[in-house]
């Protein structure tokens, strides 16, 4: 089984929801980012999405739009950005890293030589967020060869049909968009992500994660309560915005926020018996 | 030769095009792509887009046969599809009719369109007034300042201008920004793109209802030389009025093609926006086309002169074309396009936007290489009023 796979098995066997934080590599500035990958995991991570930046971030919004242009100011590639899975690796054999990202720079640098690359730098799975399974076959293809997870996104127009194919198309988990909307948007529905959620699962099998609109440890607990992943990423680039020329404050506060998503979380799903035999 | 018959059914014009958006737009699409195919059948449809062309629009625009230019140029007969005369001044409303009754149809009352330099928002805005629909245009804070007049035109016309601050705050952050507007507001809102691009089935669409440019001039230079014309000539930004002058063509092999991009001030320079001449393929705002990028895949700002062309991608079957050499691309440069802006007002007293001013400018190198016995038709997709700023502040003129 995938790391991502093996991540969630053990979750699952404690009871525990996995807390998916997102951080754009590069920003604020290239030395940054594997600390903060560590220190995301010491304060309770279960997996990571780092975000490779792009000239047009179609599906995001202005604070996500800004993450990838402080990223892409110091000419932060996709090679360097596996060059940082890399690093990670040499101290965290465990925790599963996911790209996410848009399509064009894995074009250029081509499928087969990203897949390839990628696997040997230690990311574990590729969310591509402009390519639908329809247009995926071959990279899809590419990612399986090296034993990649392909992670797609399904939202809340997607149609039984849509469920279904996605469902047979992904691996390691799935994520859903739970807004009608771009990254950061701050109108979830917790009751509709909730029913979406119990139709996805009559199709499938793999966690599914919920992201787009979390940003408190409120909704992160209250998603966490019918979700296997909750994914956080505009409240904490926020916070990286907040102190861009002060690096150090950034290491020292983000693990801050991250822990109180955990505790949130965790106060929400962990039943006492099962906390003490949570092993990470 | 086999009939033409792209895209197939999933958008694809050979390697490009498709759709390559995120998984909350894939059903809207599906249900434009749906409400599409089953009105393009409907007789009353098509009644209806005919007679707004006709009644609205003003169509058929003429084919004008410039004869002081072509005894100038002392090469082949050159025809100009005159778009300049539709309403609004250039063929962009054609296609924002067709969107906006197909927008009625699908029972949206909100629609929002990217702009550059102000046309194609125009345009919208118009279509807008006239079916009573809310309309929202996205625009380049950049382009905002550059394009004060057509910006305060939109709003007369009712319509909200939205400035976009994002990337290089042009034409290709203001299709981001449209295209976020449109994943949060899907249910109530008809984006109508401007171009041959984005995801299927817009390019397609967009096509279908830009044609009309090439079905006039079809039986129109019947009249003058009883024979199709040798060469098709159009500018090319994201190619919506070259798509619609060649479609009706395609099938006609005698017919050349060609499209113009914006050489800028040269495409040795890097300041340009010749996308299929000089860039690579690659995918963008919906579609795999050929782009201008960095080496990882960043999107390059582009340069032109001409607003209207300053766009790092190009719509999908331009790509298909240049690579199956159906048609050619070529390069006019800033002090050529605006070379050909001149001659053309002061010999035959017709304006160009400096987007066609490109096409002018090719068509008279392509005049004197085909030599006298042969025939041109130029689409003329645009006129010039809005670009007199532009050119005055180019010269060093006050007006």
């Amino acid at each position: 089984m995938s790391r991502i796979g093996d991540r969630f098995a053990a979750l699952r066997a404690s009871g525990r929801r996995a807390l998916i934080p997102y951080i754009a590599a590069g920003d604020p500035e290239s030395w940054v980012t594997v600390p903060l990958m560590h220190a995301l995991v010491e304060s309770g991570a279960d997996l990571l999405e780092l975000g490779v930046p792009f000239s047009d971030p179609m599906a995001d919004g202005p604070v996500i739009q800004r993450a990838s242009e402080r990223a892409l100011k110091h000419g932060i590639t996709l090679a360097q950005v596996l060059g940082m899975v890399r690093e990670f690796r040499t101290k965290d054999s465990t925790t599963p890293v996911i790209l996410m990202g848009y399509l064009n720079p894995i074009e250029v640098m081509g499928y087969e030589r990203f897949a390839r690359e990628a696997a040997a730098a230690g990311v574990d799975g590729a969310l591509t967020v402009d390519m639908p399974p329809e247009e995926s076959g071959e990279f899809a293809r590419a990612l399986r060869a090296h034993g990649l997870d392909g992670i797609y996104l399904l939202a809340p127009t997607s149609t039984e049909n849509r469920i279904q194919r996605i469902a047979d198309s992904a691996s390691g988990f799935i994520y859903y968009v739970s807004l009608r909307g771009v990254t950061g948007a701050s109108h979830l529905d917790l009751a509709e992500v909730s029913a979406k959620l119990r139709s996805i699962r009559k199709h499938t099998a793999l966690p599914v994660g919920v992201g787009f609109g979390i940003g408190t440890p409120e909704t992160a607990a209250a998603v966490a309560e019918f979700a296997d992943a909750v994914i956080v990423g505009s409240a904490i680039v926020r916070r990286i915005e907040e102190s861009e020329d002060q690096p150090d404050k950034i290491l020292a506060e983000i693990p801050g926020f991250l822990a109180q998503l955990r505790r949130a979380m965790d106060r929400a799903t962990v039943r006492p018996e099962s906390a003490s035999g949570a092993s990470r | 030769m086999k009939a033409y018959a792209l895209p197939d059914t999933r958008g694809h014009f050979g390697a490009y095009g498709g759709i390559f958006v995120s998984e909350t737009l894939m059903q809207p699409l599906e249900a434009l792509r749906e409400a599409y195919e089953r009105l393009r059948d409907d007789v009353r449809f098509q009644e209806e887009f005919a007679e707004d062309l006709r009644l609205y629009v003003g169509r058929p625009s003429p084919l004008y046969p410039a004869r002081r230019l072509t005894e100038s140029w002392g090469g082949a007969r050159v025809y100009l599809k005159r778009e300049d005369l539709n309403h609004t001044g250039a063929h962009k409303i054609n296609n924002t009719i067709g969107q906006a009754l197909l927008a009625r149809h699908m029972g949206k009352r909100r629609v929002i369109a990217e702009t550059g330099a102000g046309q194609h928002g125009v345009a919208s805005a118009t279509v807008a007034a006239r079916f009573g629909l809310k309309c929202v245009v996205y625009m380049g804070s950049e382009d905002i300042k550059r394009q004060a007049i057509n910006v305060f035109r939109m709003k007369l016309l009712g319509a909200e201008v939205i400035p976009v601050e994002s990337g290089s705050k042009t034409l290709k952050d203001a299709l981001n920004e449209a295209m976020r507007d449109w994943v949060t507001n899907v249910d109530d809102t008809f984006y109508i793109i401007g171009t041959v691009a984005g995801p299927h089935p817009y390019p397609m669409l967009v096509r279908d209802f830009q044609s009309v440019i090439g079905r006039e001039v079809r039986y129109q230079i019947m009249e003058f030389e009883g024979r199709f014309p040798d060469a098709l000539v159009a500018c090319v930004g994201g190619g919506s009025n070259a798509m619609g002058l060649f479609y009706p063509f395609m099938n006609d092999e005698s017919v050349a093609m060609y499209g113009v991009e914006a050489a800028g001030e040269g495409i040795e320079t890097g300041h340009h926006a010749a996308t299929l001449c000089a860039g690579r393929p690659g995918v963008l705002h919906g579609n795999r086309t050929y782009l201008l990028e960095t080496d990882s895949g960043q999107i390059i700002e582009t340069h032109s002169i001409s607003a209207g062309l300053d766009y790092p991608g190009v719509g999908p079957e331009h790509a298909y074309l240049k690579d199956s050499r159906r048609a050619q691309y070529v390069g006019i440069t800033d002090r050529e396009a605006l070379d050909a802006f001149h001659e053309l007002t002061r010999t035959e007293g017709i304006m160009p936007a400096l987007e066609s001013a490109h096409a002018i400018a090719y068509a008279k190198k392509l005049a004197r290489e085909l030599g006298r016995n042969k025939v041109i038709v130029v689409n003329l997709s645009g006129r010039g009023d809005k670009d007199i700023h532009t050119v005055a502040n180019l010269e060093g003129i006050k007006v």
